[in-house]
């Protein structure tokens, strides 16, 4: 009798567990599946992207993803996009996968990316003639560390965001040497350290970014970029070698999504092709996170209240 | 003794000779070749191991087994069953099942119940210091911390009973099939040793991203102790145990649940807390691959430098940490009630308390929505007192320790730097091999050479002596500090105890939130890099130390004290010599602690083998991700096979096995 009424019990919970796993299995099978990295801007615009596709009836998942290791989550479908493509640090990786077929270069968006060496504003005052690059290698001194021998040292991206600093000291025959960071935090360390010594630190630094809000600075200007200058080691200040200039000022920022979306999310797929951030757009996204300190949900609630009439036409179908 | 000390000598003797010889070595003999096996096109090394791997994954990844299933089809619906479970303890933990109309347990619930739960197992202190726990989320919860926390032990709660079921299986099996055991072991060595950021892409691929996936890479990270600890207990069970279980008529299965396990407990208990402590380890690396909570946030906030925030994120992790681990080590420690005769409340008083907490809870849920939530207004952050206290340092330390960091670069780092990288592999791996057949004879010289070998064969040569030269410092000044604080530790039982609460606490504490003030202080340096291992690295250290003094037998340091023996006679005559193959195991250990810190310095910016990793993870390369992994591991696996056949020596020596 006893084991009678403990299989019954045992029946009933194994088919409530059942239910439960099956009605949400089902809901969120075909939820759009949108990757949040760690800055604000780009977690902003994806809570943003979010409601965009709730609004036309998606379901939408948040899955926080390394922002490289992504790109092969999207090549395998198991994330449908990512919003915030910038040349200069995931280039390489996205330009793998788009060649592979297996993720697709859907939007490019208004907003301009630059890249490039970049100093606090006081370091103006201690090197005379910036933002001219000439000027900044003269006074390389002033940027010198215990271990660079007598060079000035310049704090560049990691390694992986393939940078070619250490090209461009070689071929304008600078008198510095490039230290790699191992990450974007690392280089706002240096800054905010040499910040508050006063000491003069010159890093790899870009725009839109929410460290414009918070310092007061500028980039040096290199000789202006042109394609030939990374292809024909003839153009340029030195006529024997490639990267004689500065980084191109309009690095783009592109929307990639996986090869299924369009399949498994045709409306999502839909209002993804319209949207279009400005350069003003992301430097908000990350300054009411950054400076105003609100939250991510906050934030984006407010972009979207006080940006209705950009965003509406991206979801009348 | 007498006769062995020349040996020692020429176990140096062919590494020296090698050294001098440098000048007139070929170049092949200095750094290791590439070569053109597979074709020259691009290879890094002599042999094509990257391509080799990413071959297998291709192949994995796209061949049908029997026509129907690839084995990605099979990886891959196995994280689909992971994700059914994260499904049920996401619902009760903070999602609540909208199809039903059940909400997630309100945080007062798990507040009380944790404290009940701990009255029960311990008492009050128990009760205080759970309940506590888990009101600090509750209480910090300013910036989401409560509903992050429980999508972190939402993942937690599936991945440590995984971890642990597969850990005791393999573990049951492997102490009863000798040959099984000789395949695990290396097996449970490379798993343990190997950097997490070498095996992302690969788990990516096969298990898919999310939290499952989290769950998947921290159970792979989770499990070996378990396994050994599980061989250990059932290895060391007495025989007369076992001779009893016999005479009892025992059937095979009887024997293993109801006397092998039950005499093994002490040691299951102790995986169950090395579980809890890997899992939490993995937080923030899980975060990597997809898994939520407080992990992913505490990336976020030191993105922007908000340090203070991060670090109350941390702490967050520390308290969810300490409670679980003091409840497994109390269920361990319970001893079995008496039965009592009466009614429910009177058997089981614990049980109706909780039930009644609930529904007193349940009742009050009805006048006042701040059972379902924290009142907003209450929560608190101490965030711009930690940003104060970060800011005051860099302030006023940076100038005096600048001189420090330039002296210890200029004279000590890049020197030692230059001379690890200048002796010729040839050189190195003959001064292994040497060690190995002094310590192990053939078998450990044959091991190592293996070990040394794949590394310089894959290419990653240089880098691979930049990791060891930081790994090498950072073991040295451990040694250095952790050895005399762990002598201190050991002489009362009040510093022991602090002592270990310490431990406790860096261990679990996120090593990626002190990276940055480290910087702030010693800029991107190898300063900073070998600053930041040593913060984690002396743990191992400290502890074994204390366990190795403070296990010398009673009546050896007796015999001291009748002798006459003062304090510091005993110590260094005699419990030091009695401890010293403990504290090699703590070296052993510190250096693998070591290892695993040099893969997230290379966040600070190093040019080694983490810096290589990380270009495998832009380029999604698995292969190559993999492969550096293994010479990480290798590292690792080459000292702590002649640090373990050292130990053994000493303990021979010593009279102690």
């Amino acid at each position: 009798m006893k084991s009678d009424k403990l299989t019954k019990i045992l029946g009933l919970a194994t088919s409530a567990i059942a239910g439960v796993v099956m009605s949400v299995g089902v809901a969120s099978a075909d939820a759009v599946k949108i990757p949040t990295h760690n800055w604000s801007s780009q977690l902003v615009g994806a809570e943003i992207l979010g409601r965009l596709f709730e609004m036309v009836g998606e379901e939408v998942e948040y899955i926080p993803m390394d922002s490289q290791t992504v790109y092969q989550a999207m090549c395998d479908n198991d994330i449908d996009l990512v919003h915030e493509v910038w040349q200069g640090a995931f280039g390489a990786a996205f330009e793998k996968v788009v060649g592979e077929g297996c993720v697709i270069d859907l939007v490019t968006h208004d907003a301009k990316t630059r890249e490039e060496w970049w100093y606090p504003a006081y370091v103006k005052e201690m090197c005379p003639g910036l933002p001219d690059w000439k000027a900044l290698d003269a006074c390389a001194d002033q940027f010198a560390r215990a271990d660079s021998g007598g060079k000035g040292v310049f704090i560049g991206g990691p390694v992986d965001w393939l940078k070619h600093d250490a090209e461009k000291v070689e071929a304008l025959g600078m008198n510095f040497i490039v230290k790699n960071a191992g990450s974007a935090a690392a280089i706002w360390a240096e800054l905010d350290s040499g910040i508050k010594q006063n000491k003069p630190v010159v890093i790899f630094n870009w725009t839109p970014n929410f460290i414009e809000a918070l310092y007061e600075g500028e980039f040096v200007e290199f000789p202006e970029h042109d394609p030939a200058c990374t292809e024909d080691p003839a153009w340029g200040v030195n006529p024997d070698a490639l990267y004689d200039c500065g980084n191109p000022k309009g690095g783009y920022l592109k929307i990639g999504v996986s090869h299924d979306f369009k399949a498994t999310n045709p409306k999502a797929f839909a209002v993804t092709q319209k949207i279009n951030f400005s350069n003003l757009d992301i430097a908000k996204q990350s300054n009411y996170v950054d400076t105003d300190g609100m939250e991510v949900s906050a934030a984006a609630e407010r972009w979207l209240e006080e940006h209705k009439e950009k965003w509406e036409p991206w979801i009348t179908m | 003794m007498s006769v062995k000390v020349p040996k020692p000598l020429w176990t140096v003797v062919p590494f020296a000779l090698l050294l001098i010889l440098k000048p007139v070595l070929p170049n092949w003999a200095v750094t290791p070749p590439k070569s053109c096996l597979g074709g020259c096109a691009d290879i890094d090394g002599m042999i094509p191991f990257v391509d080799w791997v990413n071959a297998a994954i291709k192949f994995l990844k796209k061949h049908e087994f029997l026509g129907a299933f690839t084995f990605r089809d099979m990886t891959r619906s196995m994280s689909d069953g992971i994700q059914i479970l994260l499904d049920i303890t996401e619902g009760i933990l903070h999602e609540g099942f909208a199809d039903f109309g059940v909400g997630a347990v309100p945080w007062i619930v798990l507040v009380g119940l944790a404290a009940i739960y701990g009255w029960y197992l311990r008492g009050w202190k128990l009760a205080l210091l759970g309940g506590g726990c888990f009101f600090y989320l509750a209480l910090f919860s300013k910036r989401g911390i409560w509903e992050l926390s429980m999508q972190t032990l939402s993942a937690i709660s599936v991945s440590a009973p995984i971890a642990g079921i597969i850990g005791l299986v393999l573990g049951i099996v492997a102490a009863k099939r000798l040959g099984f055991e000789r395949i695990l072991w290396p097996v449970l060595n490379v798993l343990q040793s190997l950097p997490h950021f070498s095996y992302l892409i690969i788990v990516a691929i096969f298990f898919g991203v999310g939290s499952k996936a989290g769950v998947i890479a921290t159970v792979v990270f989770a499990f070996p102790p378990m396994a050994r600890l599980t061989m250990l207990g059932i290895k060391n069970i007495s025989p007369e145990i076992i001779e009893a279980g016999t005479m009892a008529g025992c059937t095979r299965k009887q024997m293993l649940f109801k006397v092998e396990l039950p005499a093994a407990r002490t040691e299951l208990m102790l995986g169950v807390n090395q579980i809890i402590m890997q899992c939490l380890a993995m937080v923030v690396i899980a975060s990597f691959i997809g898994q939520s909570g407080l992990g992913h946030d505490l990336l976020t906030r030191l993105q922007r430098l908000a340090i203070g925030q991060a670090l109350e994120v941390g702490i967050a992790v520390v308290f969810i940490a300490i409670a679980l681990d003091r409840f497994s080590q109390a269920v361990a420690g319970k001893q079995p009630d008496h039965i009592v005769h009466g009614p429910l409340w009177k058997r089981r008083p614990f049980a109706c308390l909780a039930l009644g907490f609930i529904a007193v809870t349940g009742v009050l849920s009805l006048v006042t929505p701040h059972i379902g939530q924290f009142p907003q207004h209450l929560t608190i952050s101490t965030s711009i007192f930690w940003d104060g206290i970060v800011d005051y340092i860099t302030l006023h330390f940076y100038q005096p320790l600048s001189i420090f960091r330039d002296a210890f670069l200029v004279y000590f780092l890049i020197p030692i730097k230059g001379a690890i990288t200048w002796i010729p592999w040839i050189a190195v791996i003959t001064l292994v091999g040497c060690i190995g057949w002094r310590l192990g004879g053939w078998k450990l010289l044959l091991l190592t050479c293996t070990f040394v070998f794949f590394i310089a064969a894959s290419g990653y040569w240089v880098r691979a002596m930049i990791t060891l030269y930081m790994v090498l410092v950072s073991l040295a000044i451990c040694a250095l500090v952790g050895i005399p604080i762990g002598i201190w530790a050991s002489r009362r039982d009040w510093t022991t105890r602090l002592t270990q609460n310490i431990c406790d606490t860096f261990q679990t504490f996120p090593s990626f939130i002190y990276l940055l003030p480290v910087v702030m202080l010693f800029q991107i340096s190898d300063v900073s890099a070998i600053f930041a291992i040593i913060v984690y690295a002396s743990i191992p250290i400290v502890r074994y130390t204390i366990f190795g003094l403070r296990n010398v037998p009673k009546d050896i340091i007796e015999a001291a004290t009748t002798s006459g023996c003062t304090y510091r006679q005993t110590l260094w005559k005699v419990r030091m010599p009695m401890a010293f193959p403990e504290i090699i195991l703590g070296l052993n250990q510190t250096l693998m602690f070591g290892l695993f810190m040099v893969m997230i310095a290379g966040f600070i910016g190093t040019v080694d083998l983490s810096q290589e990793i990380f270009r495998a993870l832009t380029f999604n390369d698995g292969g190559k991700g993999l492969v550096i992994g293994l010479c990480v591991s290798f590292i690792g696996l080459t000292a702590d096979r002649l640090l373990v056949a050292w130990s053994d020596r000493q303990k021979k020596a010593y009279g102690l096995t």
